[in-house]
């Protein structure tokens, strides 16, 4: 009778339920997090023995030329890639809010590219920007520009890879921007009608503000994203030419997969996650100060 | 990769999806004539969806020509003959079809896993009362706040460890549950009336007899929107596969197309038309189950 009370008990229940996920999640989510964190005072190539060295991967990493430009190229491309693809989506959703002909067409032309691959993208890419025989050059050509090399041009490369990107993720904004919209009541329209506001006023007083969590939700989630860029610049660039589009995640890939410095990319990734954290916590605090929530 | 819960719960059951295509804003039958007919607001969408659309035409053009009309200055954006052969050619000269097989594979078993797994959880962390169930819930959820390079060198040594690398187990077994499934269905769970589940209890089901025929059958739009992201995230993933494969044999497509645009850097034609077929059944499903990929881009915020 007892051990058929503990058998119908929630509590086991219970964990029988969530032991499986929860064991998952704890082996690859949880147990990693602490061992990195270890990591990053130790030194080893993934096969050697680790050895204890305090501090010292922090300290290389203040005076690392390769990681301070992996640092700026990733600031860099996370200040032209969050603004343009959140203004972008909002224009974007904004046109695309009302019932004109096509409009289900251009909502899907605008949707399809976020659910293509990293990679596929870059494939596409890659050929349309062509140097020699890109679509995109061939138009410059047209109107007497170019030819430019794109991916291949040091000053250009990591621009060329923050337009792809926003190409790539627009729609996401979009998706976003669109269902907030639909949340705006139409009383709240009507009465600013009546009040006589006109099509930027509206939009300045009325649509922008009722905007803001979703902006407040896209600038935190794109900032995320963005600092975690690799796909793109490991498959097109190698984090070139020369170190031109050298980032942070490619860096720390390059340093643990293919020059064995484990403990030294483990504090690359601990840097990161410290400063994904803050960043994050700053756009909140910013944002709890300028963000409108209407319930 | 990191995904941000969204603040509201996930669709009611009987509510209006709050994340789907939105409906349009009403107007009066003449405004609606006159703005199908013609809007200014289609001079600002249609460059906007050729410039959405372009990248994606001329890899399909490119991936009907012959070598030499790529190399081609002008380039000829109306080929004047189609060489479909460019496929059967893909298919020849790479393991094209092994990595489809295996990117299946690796995407129905994960799918699959986070439909079983999370579900169990998710309905634990609803309904049953459990030591520790708080806690645990908790770090759970600050899972989802750790960007994947933190944790992907030791999940590698981990792997590693456990005799997985460059097998398909690698790209399984780490991701069969995920937070954000436990979280998604949890809240939708939260928001089932409780008395079915309690009367049917009180009938004598078990707890897997409620979730299975009463709380599961409830949950269809929930499910196939966690399917649709898991498909999704697992068919595009790159880095890890990266990271844990390394035979030609063993690779997905992703990767497999990395290591075919290596080889074939020169032969563009082909490599738009494999490209074209990576990308294949990703829109099939896309234009299958737009609802769903909309409804999922929109709660999780989620893309590779």
């Amino acid at each position: 009778m007892r051990i058929r009370a503990i058998l119908e008990s929630d509590h086991l229940s219970g964990w029988a339920f969530a032991s499986p996920a929860v064991f998952l999640i704890f082996v690859f989510g949880i147990v990693p997090v602490i061992w990195s964190a270890l990591l990053s005072f130790q030194r080893t190539n993934l096969l050697s023995v680790p050895r204890w060295i305090g501090t010292a991967n922090y300290q290389a990493l203040a005076s690392d030329p390769l990681f301070r430009q992996s640092v700026e190229h990733s600031l860099v491309y996370t200040a032209l890639f969050v603004p343009l693809s959140v203004a972008g989506g909002l224009f974007t959703a904004i046109a695309l809010n009302r019932r004109i002909r096509g409009v289900r067409f251009y909502r899907t032309a605008v949707f399809v590219p976020v659910i293509l691959s990293t990679i596929a993208t870059a494939i596409m890419f890659l050929w349309l920007l062509d140097p020699n025989f890109g679509l995109v050059n061939y138009l410059l050509s047209r109107v007497g520009l170019g030819p430019y090399g794109f991916f291949d041009s040091a000053s250009g490369a990591l621009y060329s890879i923050v337009g792809m990107t926003v190409w790539g993720w627009i729609g996401f904004d979009v998706i976003i921007y669109l269902a907030a919209l639909q949340g705006i009541p139409p009383t709240l329209v009507e009465a600013a009608e009546i009040d006589g506001a006109r099509t930027w006023g509206m939009f300045r007083n009325i649509t922008l503000p009722l905007l803001g969590p979703a902006t407040l939700f896209l600038v935190v989630w794109s900032s995320i994203n963005a600092l975690q860029l690799f796909d793109e610049v490991y498959f097109i660039t190698k984090g070139g030419p020369g170190t031109a589009t050298y980032v942070v995640v490619y860096y720390l890939f390059s340093l643990a997969f293919q020059q064995g410095v484990a403990g030294y990319a483990a504090a690359i990734a601990y840097v990161l996650l410290i400063a994904i954290l803050s960043l994050t916590l700053v756009q909140l605090w910013v944002g709890k100060r300028l963000v409108y929530y209407a319930s | 990769m990191i995904i941000q819960p969204r603040a509201s719960a996930p669709d009611a059951p009987g509510d209006a999806p709050g994340a789907d295509l939105p409906r349009l804003p009403r107007r009066t039958a003449r405004e609606r004539d006159a703005a199908f007919l013609f809007s200014p607001w289609h001079l600002i969408l249609i460059p906007i969806a050729i410039a959405m659309l372009i990248p994606m035409v001329w890899m399909l053009v490119t991936s009907l020509e012959t070598l030499s009309q790529t190399r081609h200055f002008p380039p000829e954006l109306l080929p004047h003959s189609v060489r479909a052969a460019n496929y059967t050619d893909v298919l020849r000269q790479a393991p094209f079809a092994r990595w489809f097989v295996n990117t299946m594979i690796v995407t129905v078993v994960t799918v699959a896993g986070n439909l079983l797994f999370c579900s169990l959880a998710g309905y634990a962390f609803a309904r049953i009362k459990f030591f520790g169930r708080e806690v645990v819930f908790i770090l759970i959820l600050a899972t989802l706040m750790i960007p994947f390079q933190v944790v992907m060198i030791p999940t590698f040594l981990i792997v590693r460890d456990l005799g997985m690398i460059n097998t398909l187990g690698a790209l399984i077994v780490p991701n069969l549950a995920g937070a954000f499934g436990i979280f998604l269905l949890r809240q939708f769970f939260r928001t089932l009336p409780v008395e079915l589940e309690e009367a049917a209890r009180i009938d004598g089901a078990s707890r897997l007899g409620v979730l299975f025929k009463i709380v599961l059958p409830l949950s269809g739009p929930v499910l196939a929107t966690l399917a649709v992201i898991t498909f999704l995230w697992t068919w595009n993933d790159f880095l890890w596969p990266l990271v844990t494969i390394y035979t030609p044999n063993n690779m997905t497509l992703q990767l497999g197309l990395t290591t075919f645009q290596g080889t074939h850097q020169t032969s563009t034609n082909l490599l738009m038309a494999a490209n074209v077929m990576s990308m294949l059944p990703v829109l099939l499903l896309f234009f299958l189950a737009q609802r769903f990929f909309i409804r999922g881009i929109a709660t999780t915020g989620l893309k590779g």
